[in-house]
C-alpha cells in the first residue's frame, strides 16, 4: 500500500541482508515480511509469488523479484549505484562477485557441522586476507580515491563494506594489515546513510544465531 | 619496449618481453580456461549468439594457471578471465554482462534488465549442478543426474515454458534476443544430452529450441569444428581437476 520496496525473508541475515544494505545506503526505506513456518513458505510458491519457489522475495515497481543478483542489480541501477558506463559497471560486478565468492563463506558458515567450524572460520580468514582483502586494498591505494569504482560511490563499496564488518565479526583483527581498508570502513561509517542503517533499531539484522539456524533448517526443509 | 602497429582495424599494441610478442593481435576477445564447458562455455556461447569471433588460451597443467597468477592478471587468483577491450576480466556474471551489455542482449530498460537477470540467475543455478556433474565420481553419477532431472523438470522448465506461453513471443523477455535466451537454449541443449526425451512436456521449449538452432550464430556455433565444447571424457577428467587443484 506505502509504494515502498516489500522484503519477504526470514528474520535474519541470510540472503537478504545485502539487499537490505543497499537499499539503506540508497536511502531507500522499506517494509519487511518475515517468515516463521514452512507452511508460509509453501502457500508463497502455490500462490505463484516465488518464481523458482526461493527466498529472497522483493516487491518493488509491480515486480515480484527473486534471485538476489537481479534484485541488487536492479536497485544498483535504479538508484545510480551502478556507475557511469559499461566499464564500470565491469569493474562493479567484478568487485561484487568477488567479495560473494568470500560472503558465501560466513552465509554458510552456521550451518557448518561443529567438527569443521574451526577449519571453515579459519578458511575466512585467510580468503579474507590473502585473496579478497588485498586486491580492495591495492585498487584504494592505486588510485587514492575514496571510493572503489569511478570516484563515486556504488554498489561495490557497499559490497564490501558489509563484507569488511561481517569478516570483522568472526575475525576482531582481520583489517590489521590494510591500512587502506580500515580509512574506507570509518569513511563508509560516516556516510549518513550507511550510519544510520548501522545505528540500533534499523533494518539491519544481527548476527546468525542458533535460533535463526532452527528456523531456517525448518522452512527450507535442511538437514 | 613498446611497439605500436597501426593494422587496418586498429591500433594495435604489442608487448616485447625478450623475444616473446605477448598481448592481443587481433582485438579479438581472448578467453582463458581448461578445455571443458565449465564455467567458459555461457561465455563461449553468448560471444558465439552475437557473432563475436574469439581466441582460446587453452590451461593444460596447474602451471599454466600458476602463471597466469604470478604474471598479474587473474583479479581473484581464479579462472574464466576473458581478455576483452583492454580489460582482464574475471568472475563469469561480470564477464557476461559486460558482453550482454555491449552486444545488446540485456534489454532496453532496467526492468527488461531486471527480468533478463532473474531468468539468467534461475538457469545458473541449474547450470551449476549440470556443469559439475561431468566431474563427479562414478558412484555418485546417476543419483546426481536423477537430482538434476529433477530440478530441471519441476522447477526451471516450466518456468520457461510458462514464460512462452503466457506472452507468446519468440523470446523470453521484451521481443528480442537476449542473454536470458541464450542461457535457455544452452542448458536445454545440455540436458538433452544427458536425457534425450527430457523436453517431452514442453512443447513451447522444443518450439523454442528449434528456432533458436536455427539463427545463423547459434547455427554455426552448433556445428563442428566450432569453438563450443564437448561434455568431458572420462578419461580425461583426472588432468582437468589437477589443474584445479
Amino acid at each position: 500500500m506505502s509504494g515502498k520496496p516489500r522484503l519477504t525473508y526470514v528474520n535474519g541475515r541470510g540472503r537478504m541482508e545485502s539487499i537490505r544494505w543497499l537499499l539503506s545506503a540508497a536511502g531507500v526505506e522499506f517494509e519487511e515480511i518475515f517468515l516463521e513456518t514452512r507452511e508460509q513458505l509453501l502457500k508463497l510458491c502455490q500462490d505463484g509469488s516465488l518464481l523458482f519457489h526461493q527466498l529472497p522475495l522483493v516487491e518493488i515497481d509491480g515486480m515480484k523479484l527473486v534471485q538476489c543478483r537481479a534484485i541488487l542489480s536492479y536497485i544498483a541501477g535504479k538508484y545510480n549505484l551502478y556507475g557511469k558506463d559499461l566499464k564500470e559497471r565491469a569493474l562493479i560486478d567484478m568487485y561484487v562477485e568477488g567479495i560473494s565468492d568470500l560472503m558465501q563463506l560466513i552465509l554458510v558458515f552456521p550451518f557448518s557441522p561443529p567438527a569443521a567450524k574451526e577449519e571453515n572460520l579459519a578458511t575466512i580468514a585467510e580468503k579474507a586476507t590473502e585473496r579478497y582483502f588485498p586486491v580492495f586494498e591495492k585498487v584504494l591505494k592505486q588510485h587514492g580515491q575514496d571510493f572503489l569504482v569511478g570516484n563515486r560511490f556504488s554498489w561495490a563499496d557497499v559490497q564490501l563494506m558489509e563484507a569488511i564488518l561481517a569478516v570483522e565479526e568472526k575475525v576482531p583483527s582481520v583489517l590489521s594489515g590494510f591500512p587502506q581498508l580500515q580509512a574506507f570502513k570509518t569513511k563508509m561509517s560516516n556516510m549518513p546513510t550507511i550510519k544510520k542503517f548501522l545505528q540500533p533499531g534499523s533494518p539491519r539484522k544481527p548476527p546468525p544465531d542458533e535460533h535463526y539456524v532452527a528456523t531456517v533448517k525448518k522452512i527450507f526443509k535442511l538437514n | 619496449m613498446w611497439v605500436v602497429c597501426d593494422f587496418s582495424s586498429g591500433p594495435v599494441v604489442l608487448l616485447w618481453k625478450g623475444n616473446q610478442i605477448r598481448g592481443n593481435m587481433s582485438g579479438k576477445p581472448v578467453l582463458h580456461y581448461a578445455n571443458i564447458r565449465g564455467r567458459m562455455e555461457p561465455i563461449r556461447w553468448l560471444l558465439a549468439a552475437a557473432g563475436v569471433e574469439f581466441e582460446e588460451r587453452i590451461l593444460k597443467t596447474k602451471d599454466d594457471l600458476q602463471k597466469l597468477r604470478t604474471d598479474g592478471f587473474l583479479l581473484f587468483q581464479q579462472v574464466p578471465m576473458v581478455e576483452i577491450d583492454g580489460m582482464k576480466l574475471v568472475q563469469t556474471r561480470a564477464i557476461l554482462n559486460y558482453i550482454a551489455g555491449k552486444y545488446n542482449l540485456y534489454g532496453k530498460d532496467l526492468k527488461e534488465r531486471a527480468l533478463i537477470d532473474m531468468y539468467v540467475e534461475g538457469l545458473a543455478d541449474l547450470n551449476e549442478l549440470i556443469l559439475h556433474h561431468e566431474f563427479k565420481p562414478a558412484n555418485e553419477m546417476e543419483k546426481d543426474l536423477a537430482n538434476i532431472l529433477d530440478k530441471a523438470t519441476n522447477r526451471y522448465l516450466p518456468v520457461f515454458e510458462k514464460v512462452l506461453k503466457d506472452h507468446g513471443h519468440d523470446f523470453l523477455v521484451g521481443n528480442k534476443l537476449s542473454k536470458a535466451d541464450v542461457h535457455l537454449l544452452e542448458n536445454i541443449l545440455w540436458l538433452e544430452e544427458l536425457k534425450p526425451d527430457v523436453l517431452a512436456k514442453f512443447p513451447l521449449l522444443q518450439s523454442f529450441k528449434a528456432r533458436m538452432s536455427n539463427m545463423p550464430n547459434i547455427k554455426k556455433f552448433l556445428q563442428p569444428g566450432s569453438p563450443k565444447k564437448p561434455i568431458v571424457q572420462e578419461k580425461d577428467v583426472p588432468a582437468v581437476l589437477a589443474i584445479f587443484s
